[in-house]
């Protein structure tokens, strides 16, 4: 049978929930071969935590080039790995980071690409949502080997226990890779609360948050959610940039969402429009964002979330 | 110091607010109200701060690929202050995917010659996000994308950016040429004064077609087999907090099997 190659996803040093979902996607139409690119010492480590989803083999290669020159590195790898195994196609998870390494590697090696996928099926059609989810694309790549990315949380993994072969491998780093060179490198802590694309429940604040994220924190909290943002709350410093949702931030599609004093402009639409349940808290009736929510309630969210989390807390116990 | 030749890339999109849809696999750009990428106004900006910084002398060349009303657009970030476009349009490049406007722009680049190339992070309308890599692996040059700030030496002919993605904050550095990307998040675009706008409407805008650049159109390497447009969000239920409404919205969560 035939591979399809999969670049595993890692978050602080821990396989990311991603990685299971795009093998799933990638064993529909072949035997997948994940790959772990990792610091010289550290792929074995990395590749033991691979244990869950339909995974075949891990493939490890370990390099400084790739703390050392991020993208263009990694797509040099990928590009060699992609001539060296011939795989039916190459699947990365959609991100600033995945997308840029999706396009490089497509230059490389000559082939199609599609961003943004939400499901691959098996004869590698891809499906995408598009202008703000109010259109479904299915589309194909018909030259070379399809370089596809998928969103996180857009597929149901398949997390039955695997044992995949592992094995090591190298690659040459071109010189053009090497004239951008990362010089420091600060990664975002997220903390304790679940990651942003993979959580089943986001609850945002937006500028009617005045700053206070109290109250929005202690419903997530709650439900088990991740805290998200609008750009008015990052830009004035209430949060951090890495939990902005948006065009120009993070796609979510979680089960729940739940927009707390955000209004619902076109660009944070985009980043939230395709979440399966949408609730809004909003002082003003008129607000955008009433008009795609399946329950909306017109009132002060100081005083609509606590009394929620209070609500949520009774049924707990 | 030699003057610093920058190049910035921009693209005329619909109207964000603009209803869209598809029609024979591509998107409807006829009938939608055309506008300068928002995005690729940061970019324009940024290269306006950087001339502003270092001096007289350097130039700020603007390269669009697009249908031919796209010089509208294009007039827009002249009148922010860029000194000239080039524009490439032609009929063969209709519905052209990011590999095709990639290797266009590339082409025009390596053709004229740059030491800064800047772009926006992406297009509202495609939002693939891979055309600067793209280029920059194209060229071979080095890829300074999703730049929350740039400090250029120009003396020592080398840029540091921090690299501002969902993953972190990286510091990067690299030698002239470089294709950067800017995030929104790093400057506020001016508006185009008056003495811009009227500046503007001299300035040459050089319409190539595609023969004059040197690349010729393969068909896509990605096809659209179907595009349905979803039913939209049912309208759902809307409440006034009559001192209830946190436990109306748990209820509902309890009704949904959320909670
Ligand atoms: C290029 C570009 C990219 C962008 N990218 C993004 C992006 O990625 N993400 C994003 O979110 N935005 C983005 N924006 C910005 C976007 O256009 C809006 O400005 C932004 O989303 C507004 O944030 P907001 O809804 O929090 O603020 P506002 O629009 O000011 O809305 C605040 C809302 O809070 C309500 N409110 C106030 N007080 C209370 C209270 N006590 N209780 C309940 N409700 C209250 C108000 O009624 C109002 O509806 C982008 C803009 C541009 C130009």
């Amino acid at each position: 049978m035939t591979q399809t190659l999969v670049l595993a996803e890692f978050s602080e040093g821990k396989v990311a929930k991603a990685t299971a979902e795009l093998a799933t996607c990638g064993a529909r139409s072949g035997e997948v071969a994940v790959v772990v690119l990792a610091a010289p010492g550290t792929g074995d480590a990395m590749a033991a935590q691979i244990t869950t989803g339909p995974v075949a083999s891990v493939l490890i290669i370990e390099s400084e080039a790739f703390a050392k020159f991020g993208v263009a590195a990694v797509a040099d790898a990928l590009a060699q790995l992609v001539d060296a195994y011939k795989p039916l196609a190459l699947l990365i998870a959609s991100s600033a980071f995945g997308k840029e390494v999706a396009g490089r590697v497509a230059v490389h090696i000559g082939s199609g690409i599609i961003t943004d996928a939400v499901d691959v099926s098996a004869d590698l059609t891809a499906t995408q949502l598009v202008f703000g989810g109010s259109t479904t694309v299915l589309s194909r790549v018909n030259h070379g080997v399809p370089v596809i990315t998928v969103r996180p949380n857009s597929v149901t993994a398949d997390v039955t226990p695997c044992s995949p072969s592992i094995s090591h491998a190298s690659f040459v780093l071109s010189e053009n890779s090497q004239r951008a060179e990362i010089i420091s490198s600060a990664p975002f802590v997220k903390g304790g609360r679940p990651e942003l694309t993979e959580a089943q429940i986001v609850v945002s604040g937006g500028r009617g948050t005045n700053g206070d994220f109290a109250a929005v924190e202690a419903f997530a909290d709650l439900l088990g959610a991740a805290v998200g943002a609008s750009r008015a709350a990052t830009d004035a410093g209430w949060y951090p940039h890495s939990h902005q949702v948006g065009q120009t931030g993070k796609t979510v599609s979680p089960q729940l969402y739940v927009a707390c004093g955000i209004s619902g402009a076109i660009q944070h639409r985009a980043g939230m429009q395709t979440s399966k349940t949408i609730v809004v808290v909003n002082k003003d009736p008129e607000a955008p964002l009433f008009e795609i929510a399946d329950f909306g309630v017109v009132g002060d969210l100081f005083a609509v979330l606590p009394q929620a989390s209070e609500g949520v807390r009774s049924r707990k116990s | 110091m030699t003057a610093m030749k920058i190049a910035v890339c921009v693209k005329q999109v619909p109207d964000s607010w603009a209803e869209k849809k598809m029609v024979n696999g591509l998107l409807d750009r006829e009938g939608v109200d055309a506008v300068l990428n928002d995005l690729d106004e940061y970019a324009v900006e940024e290269a306006l701060r950087i001339v502003e910084a270092h001096g007289e002398g350097h130039t700020i060349t603007l390269i669009s690929m697009g249908p031919e009303r796209t010089t509208e657009a294009v007039r827009k970030a002249l009148s922010m202050g860029a000194d000239d476009a080039i524009v490439v349009t032609d009929s063969a490049l209709v519905g052209a995917d990011a590999l095709l406007t990639s290797e266009v722009l590339a082409k025009v680049i390596a053709t004229e010659g740059f030491d800064l190339v800047i772009c926006g992070t992406e297009s509202t309308d495609a939002r693939m996000s891979v055309v600067p890599a793209m280029i920059s692996q194209r060229l071979g040059w080095a890829q300074l994308t999703f730049a929350g700030s740039v400090v250029v030496d120009a003396a020592a002919s080398s840029v540091t950016i921090t690299r501002v993605t969902e993953a972190g904050v990286d510091t990067m550095k690299a030698q002239f040429p470089v294709v950067i990307s800017v995030i929104e998040k790093i400057n506020e675009p001016r508006y185009p004064s008056f003495k811009g706008i009227m500046a503007a409407k001299k300035k040459v805008i050089d319409v190539r077609a595609l023969a004059a650049v040197g690349v010729a159109v393969l068909a896509s390497w990605s096809e659209v087999k179907d595009a349905t447009p979803r039913p939209p969000r049912a309208a759902g239920i809307k409440i006034s907090d009559e001192g209830n409404g946190g436990d109306a919205l748990v209820n509902f969560l309890a009704e949904k099997k959320i909670i």
